[in-house]
């Protein structure tokens, strides 16, 4: 398996997880603060997973290549960078996200590759709750109150361009049940449920992240996480 | 005597739990209510510090361990304002209490954490210190409470091996690791110290509450325990503490004068983060209330519809 294929798969995660655990000690109220960071340590494990696998063809280790690419070294889908915004954005862009990854991760398992097989086996049980999280909190906004329902829709807007990327992987070897048809399905019966509209498509469809383009978001993320490693070079931490 | 208060009474002295359903003195459930609603808003106060430290943790490993961390407290927020559900208050009435100031935090997270080694020093000192004040009220008369603290015990012991690993892997690393860590042990020593209370002598709740059974050690006597436990810790890290006057005699560590008057300005609201901690909470806790405005409504409208 291609090495910078598994390396935007783990950056996906790492990206995600970062931005998922920015929520810790300010989300809605504690349920939230703790189920939020769960999912994010989840992402984070696979993301360790995924680049330690990755690191192995590469001859790099995990923290190396967390900490030592730039932003233009970077592969995960712009999806995954965007900031948070409020709590419907965060939803919305898990639901879109996870939605993806479980139909990602149930492919892969039963793919050519037997090490990421593996990883992606342990970690499909682990999005198929965060996707079921995102769209209990989904049908809660959508159909909670107006104002809710106005901000989860806003969310979902913002957030939805960057979904065409997900199916544009051209470094990929196409994963048997990953289509965006497929997912549309699956995020759009969530969206029903949740009396919200799927959004139209206008026609811009960001994209450039596997190749290492990304929103401008990513290097202030970037500049925050690696910070104290690059500023002692070779510590052990 | 009346014979509800001779039943509580018999149960404190035969070392029995109160439970819920028990009759006990008001004094006794406001005193509970006070110290438990204290310590859940000390967990989630204490949440701050930490995880101000989680999107610059230096390794994946070490973000793992803090991401981790920070979300126990956020359970052990939890489970504490469960347990003081028990006695009849409200969870958004004791975060109410919380955020206009009528109910207090432990002041040990009115300190800012300015160095990555600050999240060492708090988990090997401040989780330590409140393990020493924590493990007897694992026998607390208040059953609810007393079972909260068994399982808060057992993880805080965990966070405290994990500070200790953080700042031993640092004091042992490059000379600016362990400058690092030498200045976060200098300036959360002291502080510590005072999480235990003030003096004795000028406790104010602490003989009721040894005599409910609800505090089984005096604040002295826990600062003591504290002092002797982390003093060979130390130096087992390599690291010194910042007291010229520690000294070992007749079997204690006797450590130098407590400045009294930084804890009382640090609890009447001046410490570097007072404002600052009670602040980030709020508006976590305003900008979520459309949040839960949101699950309320949709609980009810589905509720209407079964």
């Amino acid at each position: 398996m291609n090495a910078q294929y598994v390396l935007g798969l783990g950056d996906d995660c790492l990206i995600s997880s970062h931005r998922l655990a920015e929520w810790s000690g300010r989300a809605p109220g504690l349920e939230e603060d703790v189920a939020l960071a769960n999912i994010a340590l989840d992402q984070l494990g696979q993301a360790r997973m995924l680049l330690q696998h990755a690191g192995s063809l590469l001859g790099q280790t995990e923290d190396e290549l967390a900490y030592l690419r730039g932003e233009r070294e970077f592969r995960n889908v712009q999806l995954a960078e965007l900031p948070n915004g409020d709590f419907g954005h965060t939803i919305a862009r898990l639901l879109c996200f996870s939605s993806y990854q479980v139909a990602l991760y149930s492919g892969l398992a039963a793919g050519p590759d037997p090490a990421l097989a593996a990883i992606a086996g342990k970690a499909v049980k682990e999005v198929r709750y965060h996707r079921d999280y995102a769209s209990q909190w989904t049908r809660r906004l959508g159909d909670g109150t107006a104002e809710s329902h106005r901000r989860m829709a806003a969310g979902l807007a913002a957030v939805w361009p960057y979904t065409y990327e997900l199916f544009e992987d051209r470094h990929a070897e196409p994963v048997p049940g990953l289509t965006r048809a497929g997912w549309l399905s699956d995020v759009g019966a969530v969206l029903t449920a949740a009396t919200l509209e799927v959004p139209a498509d206008d026609g811009w469809h960001p994209t450039g992240g596997r190749d290492g383009l990304h929103t401008e978001a990513l290097g202030y993320l970037l500049a925050e996480m690696q910070h104290l490693h690059r500023a002692h070079p070779g510590a052990t931490w | 005597m009346n014979r509800p208060q001779q039943q509580f009474d018999d149960l404190i002295a035969a070392d029995e739990r109160i439970e819920p359903r028990d009759w006990m003195p008001e004094g006794y459930r406001r005193t509970l209510i006070r110290q438990m609603a204290q310590h859940a808003h000390s967990e989630i106060i204490g949440m701050q510090p930490e995880a101000n430290w989680i999107t610059r943790a230096p390794s994946l490993r070490r973000k793992a361990i803090l991401i981790a961390k920070v979300q126990d407290e956020a359970g052990h927020g939890l489970y504490l304002y469960a347990a003081a559900e028990t006695l009849g208050v409200r969870r958004e009435d004791l975060l109410d209490a919380l955020h206009t100031g009528r109910q207090r935090y432990s002041s040990i997270f009115n300190y800012p954490t300015l160095t990555w080694a600050d999240v060492g020093a708090i988990g090997w000192l401040v989780d330590g210190a409140a393990i020493v004040n924590q493990v007897p009220i694992c026998r607390s008369s208040y059953g609810p409470y007393a079972r909260a603290m068994v399982r808060i015990c057992k993880e805080e012991s965990f966070h405290q091996r994990q500070g200790f690993e953080l700042l031993h892997t640092l004091a042992h690393g490059t000379p600016e690791q362990h400058a690092m860590a030498q200045d976060a042990v200098d300036r959360w020593w002291w502080p510590s110290l005072m999480m235990f209370g003030p003096p004795d002598a000028e406790s104010t709740h602490g003989e009721q509450s040894m005599a409910w059974k609800i505090k089984r050690h005096s604040n002295d006597e826990l600062r003591q325990r504290f002092v002797d436990m982390t003093v060979p810790q130390a130096s087992a890290l390599g690291l010194s503490l910042p007291d010229p006057s520690l000294r070992f005699e007749a079997g204690h560590w006797v450590y130098g004068e407590i400045d009294w008057d930084e804890f009382a300005q640090v609890l009447a609201g001046n410490g570097p983060c007072n404002r600052q901690r009670l602040e980030h909470r709020r508006a976590a806790h305003d900008d979520g209330a459309w949040v839960r405005e949101a699950a309320d409504a949709y609980a009810a409208k589905h509720e209407a519809a079964a």
